[in-house]
């Protein structure tokens, strides 16, 4: 059954999509939005360290998106401007990441592979660690789901409850830098974002808790992923951006229907 | 055994030193307030009972197994966190439907379980941050500023609950606040910060003292006198001068 790369490519698609769904939950939350770009942009840093040392890709940019992600919440919580430094630490990433791919001696890398994915290519063992990667941030996230929130709506309420809210935010970085890493072959570097940040956005109108809002997060990201992958098929696109495309949609349909949604 | 114990603690935030060596305790059942001017201190004490400030002197002693419970100065809920009231009091740990049915009736809001935290009204939220904070059955309940945004009603309401519950569930209450004759007239003691201890004891003790009317001036006297008339117990401590010892005899032991 497996053999069908269309079948891989919507079980790669779903895979990705259910677990950021809730993760990118908290990165809205939490106001992360920038600091997911500039995680997932650091990706191809990873790519190109990959190639340069014959390092899995998943590994080398896990450690990469590991780093930088490490990096950003050190230096945002030291009361650097954190929203300009997320934004200089985005794109110098990416183009860094560019450059270092660019200098790699004898390699011809098909570079928007990396920057956009290459769902119908992935293979058997790509869809072992794409679902491997998915389990351990839902199974993350499960683990600490209520420490999670406490912390998101005010750390110092969280340490008074006895939590660690700093332990918290690492949880989250480490879920986020394995996303990264196991995203990029789905929606490839640039579009890692957009398939946290839109379907939670997408979900806010019909939730009136945080678990309901993950979910619907979850069923939405799905459907995105799938309706995408068809429509790729069916016009002939890029099937990444065709996924990021359908999620833009139902974005914009329920931001449509807000205002219907809202009640005492 | 006193609950929480500071001993020469010394703060320092963001490069300056927000407050220095501090003996403090707080001891079981007692009302303590802190008052002072903006920038003298309150809060980062406050963060440094929780654990959210780390000492860079001095030291701090919990009782063992010490429950605090915090209601911040304000809660900045993002607009894209959808959160009920029922979800806001189960959090950090989930409660039973009657002991959340319990804990919003005591504070005073039982009709507001199902609304969005949002959607709430400052002093909605001001209770149903206090009921959360007895959800942790604290033996230290500690309030910063939690009747900022309050009209006088609202704060004075609000005061008369903390007394109900410290009279229910017995735990010692630590807050910090700007309404100075309100709260000092529900004290047990008060402590005067200005980067330091400037004086402790009695509300009258620290009202007579000329290191508060130094700060705040005598124009609280007053109220303070007035709000006693509704008091149901008595302070006397007539040896204990403002700038003397930290320690001091509960009378609800």
């Amino acid at each position: 059954m497996l053999d069908d790369f269309i079948l891989r490519a919507a079980l790669a698609g779903l895979g990705v999509a259910l677990a950021a769904a809730p993760l990118g939950c908290f990165v809205i939350w939490r106001r992360m939005a920038y600091f997911g770009d500039a995680t997932s942009h650091a990706a191809l840093l990873g790519v190109a360290l990959a190639l340069a040392t014959d390092l899995p890709i998943t590994a080398g940019v896990l450690l990469v998106a590991l780093v930088m992600a490490l990096v950003i919440s050190t230096l945002s919580g030291r009361n650097v401007s954190a929203d300009a430094l997320l934004g200089v630490m985005a794109h110098s990433a990416l183009a860094l990441g560019l450059v270092a791919v660019s200098l790699l001696p004898g390699q011809r890398v098909d570079l928007s592979s990396y920057l956009f994915g290459e769902i119908l290519a992935v293979t058997r063992v790509d869809l072992a660690v794409i679902w491997g990667g998915a389990l351990a941030v839902a199974l993350l996230l499960a683990w600490r789901w209520s420490a999670l929130l406490m912390a998101t709506l005010n750390p110092d309420l969280a340490q008074a409850s006895g939590g660690n809210p700093r332990r918290e935010q690492l949880i989250l970085t480490l879920a986020l830098a394995i996303m990264v890493a196991v995203a990029i072959k789905v929606v490839g570097a640039l579009l890692i974002a957009a398939m946290l940040i839109i379907p939670a956005a997408t979900a806010r109108p019909f939730a009136r808790t945080p678990e309901t809002m993950a979910l619907w997060a979850m069923a939405l990201g799905a459907l995105a992923a799938l309706g995408g992958l068809l429509a790729s098929l069916e016009l002939d696109t890029p099937t990444g951006p065709s996924i990021v495309s359908i999620a833009a949609a139902l974005f914009a349909l329920s931001s449509g229907l807000a205002p219907l949604l809202r009640r005492g | 055994m006193n609950l929480i114990e500071t001993r020469s603690l010394t703060l320092r935030h963001e490069g300056h030193t927000a407050l220095r060596d501090v003996n403090f305790t707080v001891a079981r059942g007692e009302i303590v307030t802190i008052v002072g001017p903006n920038g003298s201190g309150k809060s980062s004490l406050l963060r440094a009972l929780i654990g959210a400030l780390r000492p860079s002197a001095g030291t701090i002693r919990r009782a063992p197994g010490l429950r605090i419970g915090y209601v911040p100065q304000k809660l900045q809920i993002d607009a894209t966190l959808p959160l009920t009231v029922r979800r806001f009091v189960n959090l950090p740990r989930r409660q039973s439907p009657e002991t959340i049915r319990a804990a919003l009736e005591s504070a005073g809001v039982p009709e507001l379980a199902e609304r969005q935290m949002v959607d709430l009204s400052g002093g909605q939220f001001q209770r149903v941050l206090l009921a959360r904070a007895l959800l942790e059955k604290p033996d230290l309940l500690i309030l910063d500023e939690a009747t900022q945004g309050l009209d006088q009603p609202g704060s004075a309401a609000f005061y008369r609950q903390i007394e109900g519950v410290r009279r229910d569930l017995g735990c010692a209450v630590l807050m910090v606040s700007h309404d100075l004759h309100v709260v000092m007239a529900a004290s047990d003691r008060v402590l005067c910060l200005n980067g330091h201890v400037c004086c402790e004891g009695t509300p009258e003790t620290v009202a007579d003292a000329p290191e508060y009317r130094a700060l705040f001036g005598s124009g609280t006297q007053g109220a303070l006198a007035l709000y006693r008339h509704d008091h149901d117990h008595h302070h006397h401590h007539p040896g204990e001068t403002c700038a003397g010892q930290p320690h001091h005899e509960t009378e609800n032991a």
